[in-house]
């Protein structure tokens, strides 16, 4: 591996990644709302600094990644994620803990990825979604975590959003978690969040 | 037990000479690593790739001694990862929790990769190697001295 | 009815402000240093290391000096200070083969090659108090008539030490050890335990299990529970080198060197429709010198193969369940110790409950007495 031009991770690892955890923590809790994610981090390209940060601060040695084919098809990715966190990059979706998604329109189904146990509903994956912005209110939310109902826009995201996000919502207390990271922010969009067109 | 015999052989010898030094880094104690780095001066300027840190690792043993691996319990490591301005790269992995002693070997790994350096990194290291085959002699002698010599009382004939 | 009771804030800080002081004892007497325990009291500090399932023994001093030596007080400190760091990976399985011995001792062979190496043990000592170790005295204590003179004549170069169970591998009078496969052990700090487990899985268990435990139930396995005819194939403690496998140096390092004491017992097996009579093993590995702890954990785990073997179950060491389940000694301390905290509602509807059940009682005894 080429370390030589490795970049750097956080500056102050455990100052920056409370702060990271904490945005991800608020934006699970309160789904749809755009955390606030500042951090200093330049990550290889196409990886964003956002998600980068959020695979810092989430993932360790035992919590298997996988990357779309994108950020697959970029070394220094993979080098930069796996030196900073220890992470095992997998190639198989199913056996990863954290995805991380550069072009949400080329995704697989969320149905590739561990949807969890009835045991251990706990062990699925949380999908990281990079996007380029949260404009727009394309989309009504409802679900714990949102009083009455709430707007959200992000883009990219799949064609069959709804779609998916609704099949995901039948899973419950199954599914899989999302990330959208982006834009100097991050959304969490929860298994327990029911997305509605309009 | 030396390092060497554990390197396969089609691993360079540059690769066996690099797991020496790390070895002998890795029991070099916080004294022994600044008092190296003094001699060596001035070390050009050191990026930290990665905080350093410490963290465990799961040490493993195999049943029966040689069988399939178990996990016996974990162990405090620090490691450290860093850059000198000439390029190179030096990490250290180390047990224990001293996060200094470890970002120290992790320099005088980088140091000993610059070819016009490994010298004088291997000399200023000598006294360390001197010391740990002292102590691994002396409790050798030490056990040696408590090793059971059997009379065998012959009795009858034959 | 639920009444919440809340209080006693005061009355804690106090009592910990107590122990502090307790714990220091008479201040006039200077405090124990970590040092000192680390390398006076060491079979105390290595058995909090192997209970407590790491290995750091200034780590383990700390925690027997904040424990006020209370081992498994230590133990669970230990426990709680593991939870808050990151795990970096998994060693190189530890080659015990490899060991630089400072104690062998075999019970099946006299004479094996490397010899039988007494190392700083108890064996044969006299079981009498030393009233001179209370006395103060500067560094007298070491009775060194016939250590340093003589030991530095003695050889300090490497001497081959072969495993016993590898000497009679090779006769093919001892089942070998299941073979490495590659796949990754199961972890039971990472994993719920389901029964019954794989052999790797007892191991682990087991050698992070109580030795007090671990020493009653080996024993009860030579009383005849259980019973497997043990031979000690061989004992050894040393330093043993830790070699890491780190992905961005893409080859194995050294992080330095533990002590380890490891046990082979070697014990008697008829043979099968399958396999003809040999040797069987339990095996023992344990963190530091604590060599009761390694001899009972194999003769433990040498028991809880019965199914494996053929052989027959009903005795309490056999049962894996009950053995993996209670070895524990952190979790049995939470579980028995948390009796002591508030249970008032609780036992407050055990009151009402016994109250009632005596009242019906009494109206029963009247009624029959009519």
């Amino acid at each position: 591996m080429s370390v030589q031009t490795l970049a750097a991770g956080f500056q102050d690892n455990v100052l920056e990644s409370q702060s990271v955890f904490r945005a991800a923590m608020d934006a699970m809790a309160r789904p749809g709302r755009v955390v606030p994610l500042v951090c200093a981090l330049a990550p290889p390209a196409p990886l964003n600094a956002e998600a980068a940060a959020l695979v810092l601060a989430l993932c360790d040695y035992e919590t298997p990644l996988w990357l779309d084919a994108r950020l697959a098809a970029e070394p220094a990715v993979a080098e930069f994620l796996r030196f900073h966190t220890g992470a095992a990059i997998v190639a198989e979706p199913m056996a990863a803990r954290f995805a991380l998604v550069a072009e949400p329109l080329e995704m697989p189904e969320f149905s590739a990825f561990a949807p969890g146990t009835p045991d251990y509903p706990d062990a699925s994956v949380t999908l990281i979604l990079q996007v380029s912005g949260f404009a727009g209110a394309g989309w009504a939310l409802q679900g714990p975590g949102i009083k009455g109902e709430t707007r959200f826009g992000a883009a990219p995201l799949p064609h069959d959003f709804t779609a998916r996000m609704a099949a995901n919502r039948a899973l419950f207390p199954l599914g899989v978690d999302l990330l959208l990271a982006g834009a100097g922010g991050v959304v969490g969009l929860p298994r327990s969040v029911t997305v509605r067109e309009g | 037990m030396t390092l060497t015999d554990k390197i396969p052989n089609e691993t360079s010898a540059l690769e066996g000479a690099r797991q020496s030094l790390m070895a002998v880094l890795a029991r070099a104690d916080r004294d022994e690593l600044a008092a190296i780095l003094d001699r060596l001066g001035p070390v050009p300027p050191v990026t930290d790739l990665r905080q350093p840190e410490t963290g465990l690792v799961m040490l493993r043993g195999r049943t029966g001694g040689e069988g399939a691996p178990f996990n016996l319990g974990e162990a405090t490591v620090s490691r450290a990862a860093v850059r000198i301005a000439s390029g190179e790269v030096g990490f250290c992995y180390r047990l224990g929790r001293d996060v200094h002693a470890a970002r120290a070997a992790a320099i005088l790994d980088a140091l000993w990769q610059d070819g016009q350096r490994r010298g004088a990194v291997e000399a200023a290291l000598a006294p360390v190697r001197a010391r740990l085959a002292a102590e691994e002699g002396q409790v050798r002698s030490e056990t040696a001295a408590t090793k059971v010599d059997f009379f065998t009382l012959v009795r009858g004939e034959d | 009815m639920y009444v919440a009771a809340k209080g006693g804030e005061k009355a804690i800080r106090h009592a910990h402000a107590l122990l502090a002081k307790r714990r220091r004892g008479k201040t006039n007497l200077p405090s124990i240093t970590l040092q000192q325990i680390a390398g006076q009291l060491t079979l105390a500090v290595d058995r909090v290391m192997a209970e407590g399932s790491l290995y750091d023994t200034e780590l383990a001093a700390l925690a027997v000096k904040q424990a006020r030596g209370d081992l498994i007080e230590a133990i669970f400190l230990i426990r709680a200070f593991r939870t808050t760091l990151p795990r970096f990976g998994a060693t190189i399985p530890l080659d015990t083969a490899q060991m630089l011995v400072r104690r062998r001792v075999s019970a099946t062979y006299k004479d094996l090659p490397g010899g039988q190496l007494l190392g700083p043990t108890f064996d044969y000592t006299h079981r009498l108090l030393d009233t001179s170790l209370g006395v103060e005295r500067e560094c007298s204590e070491v009775d060194d008539q016939a250590s340093a003179a003589d030991a530095s004549r003695l050889p300090s170069e490497p001497v081959a030490m072969p495993r016993v169970t590898d000497l009679l591998g090779q006769e093919g009078l001892i089942e070998a050890s299941p073979e490495d496969t590659g796949e990754e052990p199961f972890d039971i700090t990472r994993a719920p335990v389901s029964f019954p487990v794989d052999r790797s899985t007892r191991l682990q268990t087991l050698a992070r299990g109580d030795e007090g435990y671990l020493l009653a139930l080996g024993y009860s396995t030579q009383r005849g529970y259980a019973r497997s005819h043990p031979f000690v194939g061989e004992i050894r403690f040393g330093d043993v080198e830790v070699m890491f496998e780190a992905p961005e140096l893409g080859f194995a390092v050294s992080l330095g060197r533990v002590q380890v004491t490891e046990c082979q017992m070697v014990n008697q097996f008829k043979g099968s429709a399958e396999v003809p009579p040999q040797f069987t093993r339990g095996y023992g590995l344990v963190f530091g010198q604590c060599e009761r702890k390694a001899m009972s954990m194999a003769l433990v785990e040498r028991a809880l193969r019965w199914k494996e073997l053929g052989e027959e179950p009903g005795a309490p060491a056999q049962d894996e369940e009950f053995v993996l389940s209670h070895c524990d000694n952190v979790q049995a301390t939470g579980f028995v110790e948390h009796l002591k905290l508030p249970h008032y509602v609780d036992f407050q509807a055990e009151l009402d409950l016994v109250r009632r059940m005596r009242a019906e009682h009494e109206a029963q005894m009247k009624e029959a007495a009519e």
